[in-house]
């Protein structure tokens, strides 16, 4: 068990509360879970033919969720809020969290099935999260291949101010920016909803723009891959332009890869721009304004100074930086150990919590834990 | 004074291990084939519970495909992100020159020495976490007992050397 | 283009003179028709092109036009593509850039051809074609050997065929492939690679057929362009994964027009991984970035550079090693940024050295 913050080292003392964007409600039974929320016709689907995701295969891993945060029910790691609430929340001085659901809405070949089991896990969400621990914000599950059926979820939904984003795969069907997905970014800037990428996920595609790897080595370095081309995308298409208000936030996939990726797209579009004439500023500024990242998994440099050059290089992006633990599965960061270096006191408050409570409309202040 | 009782002789099986709390450190007491080893039960990677993680056998591979496992038991891997440390010398499985956890010395000492109340250097009996707040370790002069010394490291083992020093095992 | 037949374009602007003794390791020969291939084709293959008008395959990676294909007043005064005239490229790059050795990287999309046979006749054609038309016109030009990639097998027979001519140094890779080229798949591509103690040129490009991004494909060339990066990312940590360097100790990898700002954050998360996941790959035996520094090294165009000069030294720092950048013109290819200017000028002289010219002469084992 890890000790309570009252035990901690002074580091902890002078830390803000955190808004935490990457918190994983799990589902006991994957599927299971939801069958008291699905329809009967829906009901009998699945339990007749089962969910069947575009199986891209299969990666043997090494580890499991974080070994420790198996609930003392015995449910899964990260299915009960009690345990999340008692194992992280509290003792660690969580202000917000952000609940991510890993559920086998999005990838489904059958469209209508995944528009079925996206309501039933946002049922799940309000029901079994939401209504139980007021700390909680949720994304929303939607059908994302099946726009038309992921708006009227989002219409749904969209009274429910405690749903901050909508949710898609690390890598879906086509690249984020082309037109197919345009109908759910209207939706989403109609009703202030972030677009959440949440890496990994597939709908049969490997991670790499070259062949399926054989490795989960080469598979769990892979999401700033996917993030690139989907950012690169967003903003090609003149995503940002169509819909101004639109804010993009990138989980699960580190950031130390965005300074490269703005130099280097920019570079692109200084020579390439007639393609797109639609784009009328570099691309960087368009990533500047609209695209979010969050800190986990934290960049290890060679040096803790590099650490700081990469501060550097991000300048005023470090305001779209944002803290995530990734609780409760095994790559997941440590709230007080994760930096490589201690961060001034106005970065801790912006990366805590500052720069997510302004992206989501969180109140708060950012203070010291008691 | 270094030198605290954890366990009696024999109360930690070939392959188990002992979460006990010295000086306000957690510390990992480990029984390995005969032989007693401690660890700070702090990775330091993010500060996980490292003693809590499961044991391996030493993979190592020349080629793609070749696996081969030795020492069964004696690499434990940090229950959060899986750093593996020899639990032999505390070193990183995969950088040893760089990281490393802290290891002490552990030995079997008889209950004559732990009974000793006039020897200073005889050690103290040492805290168990458990149901009751600090309770302490009884020892008898008859007994024999694990005893870890937060002064010294563990000496120097057997262990075959690890991967990133390029030799691999027999 | 416009101008007048046999006029020479002058060097552009953009190409300052800079000290004598640059190795350009990123020079693409261009085939400028399937009709330059008939002395290096059989008889069958001459009939079959003819009767059914095959124009050979068609290079994707690089639109004809497209202003980062072309750079100005390098189209032949003879309309055909720009690079596939020597003249040209010693009037434009070798002589007024003192350059001493220059590589060939030939793009001839051989591996985009499903019909095995007609890949391997094509890309012996090329091969033979590179050695009659370019090494043995130019002495300063040395060149890679292009392969049926995507069938490892017959990659590695070309490659024993051609690989110890003393002209080839280097086998070309387009950076988009079937597979990761770690994959055990070309195992036997990499033993022939080793075998003739050539490098793998891993280059912007390439035509599998299946899309160079992990969600489709995208909608633009400038995508396409400004993605390839993380193709890259995506093979170095095939290539480390799945061993290649423990297989094959002796193999060297060159990532050409990959594009450099991106590797020390990368290296920074690969070695992470590995850490976290060491055990799921026992045989990479230290970090990868170690593997890195010592198999992989990377041409300096594009230079995908910050507007800082300050975080361009950042990033120069973070390598951790003077000895990965190898200068490259990329002719006839244009890109954003002047080397000298934005790279070079900003260096050590010590190190602006070595990236000019002794990083590729040591990597190349190019003689003096």
């Amino acid at each position: 068990m890890l000790a309570p913050v009252q035990e901690r080292t002074a580091k902890a003392w002078t830390r803000p509360a955190l808004i935490d964007c990457d918190l994983h409600n799990e589902l006991h039974g994957d599927v299971l879970a939801l069958l008291p929320y699905l329809p009967a016709r829906w009901r009998e689907h699945v339990e007749t033919f089962g969910v069947r995701p575009p199986a891209g295969g299969f990666y043997p891993r090494f580890m499991d969720h974080r070994a420790d945060a198996r609930p003392p029910s015995g449910r899964r790691a990260g299915s009960d809020v009690a345990f999340t609430r008692s194992q992280y929340l509290d003792p660690y001085h969580v202000a917000y969290g952000i609940l991510i659901p890993l559920s086998p809405a999005g990838g489904q070949q059958n469209l209508e099935l995944s528009a079925a089991l996206a309501t039933a896990c946002n049922d799940w969400q309000v029901a079994e999260w939401l209504d139980r621990e007021p700390r909680l914000r949720a994304s929303m599950v939607i059908p994302f291949e099946a726009p038309d059926l992921a708006v009227a979820e989002i219409r749904r939904r969209a009274s429910d101010n405690r749903f901050v984003q909508v949710q898609f795969s690390g890598r879906p069907q086509e690249p984020m920016g082309r037109r197919k997905y345009w109908p759910i970014y209207a939706a989403c800037e109609e009703y202030g909803l972030k677009v959440m990428s949440h890496a990994f996920g597939s709908y049969g595609q490997p991670i790499t723009g070259a062949g399926w790897p054989s490795f989960y080595l080469e598979e769990h370095v892979g999401p700033a891959q996917a993030m690139q081309a989907n950012i690169i995308s967003l903003v090609a298409e003149g995503v940002f332009d169509r819909f101004p208000a639109l804010k993009i936030v990138s989980v699960e996939n580190g950031f130390g890869w965005l300074p490269s990726l703005m130099w280097r797209v920019d570079g692109a579009w200084r020579l390439l721009h007639t393609e797109a004439p639609h784009l009328t500023r570099p691309p960087s500024e368009y990533i500047r304004e609209h695209v979010y990242l969050t800190t986990q998994p934290m960049e290890e440099p060679d040096r803790p100074r590099f650490f700081l050059d990469l501060l550097d290089q991000f300048g005023d992006m470090t305001d779209h930086l944002l803290f995530a633990s990734d609780y409760p599965h095994w790559d997941a960061d440590h709230p007080d150990e994760a930096f490589p270096i201690h961060l001034p006191p106005q970065l801790q408050r912006k990366l805590y919590f500052d720069n997510a409570a302004a992206l989501y409309g969180l109140r708060g202040r950012s203070e010291p834990a008691e | 004074m270094t030198r605290y009782v954890v366990a009696e002789a024999g109360e930690i099986p070939p392959g188990g291990r002992k979460i006990v709390e010295l000086e306000g450190r957690s510390i990992g007491v480990f029984h390995i084939d005969g032989d007693y080893v401690a660890l700070l039960n702090r990775c330091p990677h993010q500060a996980g519970p490292l003693c809590t993680g499961k044991l391996w056998g030493a993979l190592e591979a020349t080629t793609p495909g070749d696996y081969r496992t030795s020492r069964p038991g004696e690499i434990i891997a940090c229950p959060w992100h899986g750093w593996e440390f020899d639990l032999r010398t505390g070193r990183s499985w995969c950088e040893p020159q760089r990281l490393r956890v802290r290891a002490y010395a552990v030995r079997i000492e008889p209950g004559s020495a732990v009974h000793d109340a006039e020897d200073a250097t005889a050690p103290q009996p040492g805290l168990v976490p458990g149901p009751y707040v600090a309770e302490t370790y009884p020892a008898s002069r008859e007994g024999r007992y694990v005893v870890v010394d937060l002064g010294r490291r563990p000496a120097a083992t057997r262990s075959p050397v690890s991967p990133a020093s390029g030799t691999a095992p027999a | 283009m416009g101008g007048t037949a046999g006029q020479q374009a002058p060097a552009p602007a953009s190409l300052a003179s800079a000290p004598s003794g640059l190795i350009d390791c990123d020079i693409h020969n261009v085939v400028p028709s399937t009709q330059a291939l008939f002395p290096y084709l059989s008889a069958h293959w001459r009939e079959h092109i003819t009767n059914t008008l095959f124009k050979g395959p068609v290079d994707s990676s690089y639109p004809r036009q497209a202003p980062t294909t072309v750079r100005p007043g390098s189209t032949p005064a003879d309309g055909g593509p720009a690079g596939s005239d020597l003249g040209l490229l010693r009037n434009q790059v070798l002589d007024p850039l003192g350059i001493e050795a220059g590589i060939l990287c030939c793009a001839y999309p051989i591996d985009s051809l499903h019909n095995p046979d007609a890949a391997v006749a094509l890309a012996r054609a090329v091969n033979d074609w590179q050695i009659a038309e370019w090494l043995d016109k130019e002495p300063r030009l040395r060149a890679s050997v292009v392969v049926p990639s995507q069938i490892p097998q017959l990659a590695a027979d070309e490659i024993d065929r051609v690989g110890d001519h003393p002209g080839f140094v280097q086998v070309f890779l387009p950076v988009r492939s079937h597979h990761p080229y770690g994959s055990r798949l070309y195992h036997p591509m990499w033993a022939a690679i080793a075998r003739h103690d050539l490098i793998g040129g891993i280059h912007f490009g390439g035509a599998p057929g299946n899309p160079p991004t992990p969600s489709g494909w995208p909608s633009y060339y400038f995508e396409e362009y400004a993605g390839m990066a993380q193709v890259f990312q995506s093979q170095v940590v095939s290539l480390v994964v799945e061993g290649v360097f423990d297989q094959f100790p002796s193999v060297r990898v060159a990532l050409l027009e990959s594009g450099f700002t991106w590797l020390p954050p990368f290296m920074w998360r690969f070695d992470k991984e590995w850490r976290n996941l060491r055990r799921l790959a026992p045989w990479v035996k230290q970090a990868p970035s170690a593997y890195i520094r010592e198999h992989i090294r990377l041409a300096i165009q594009p230079l995908d550079a910050p507007a800082s000069p300050r975080h361009m030294s950042q990033v120069i720092e973070a390598f951790g090693s003077d000895d990965m950048l190898m200068f490259s013109t990329d002719y006839p290819h244009r890109h954003d940024a002047d080397a000298e200017r934005a790279l070079l000028a900003t260096l050590p002289a010590m190190l602006a050295q070595k990236i000019r010219r002794e990083n590729a002469r040591a990597f190349y084992r190019l003689s003096s």
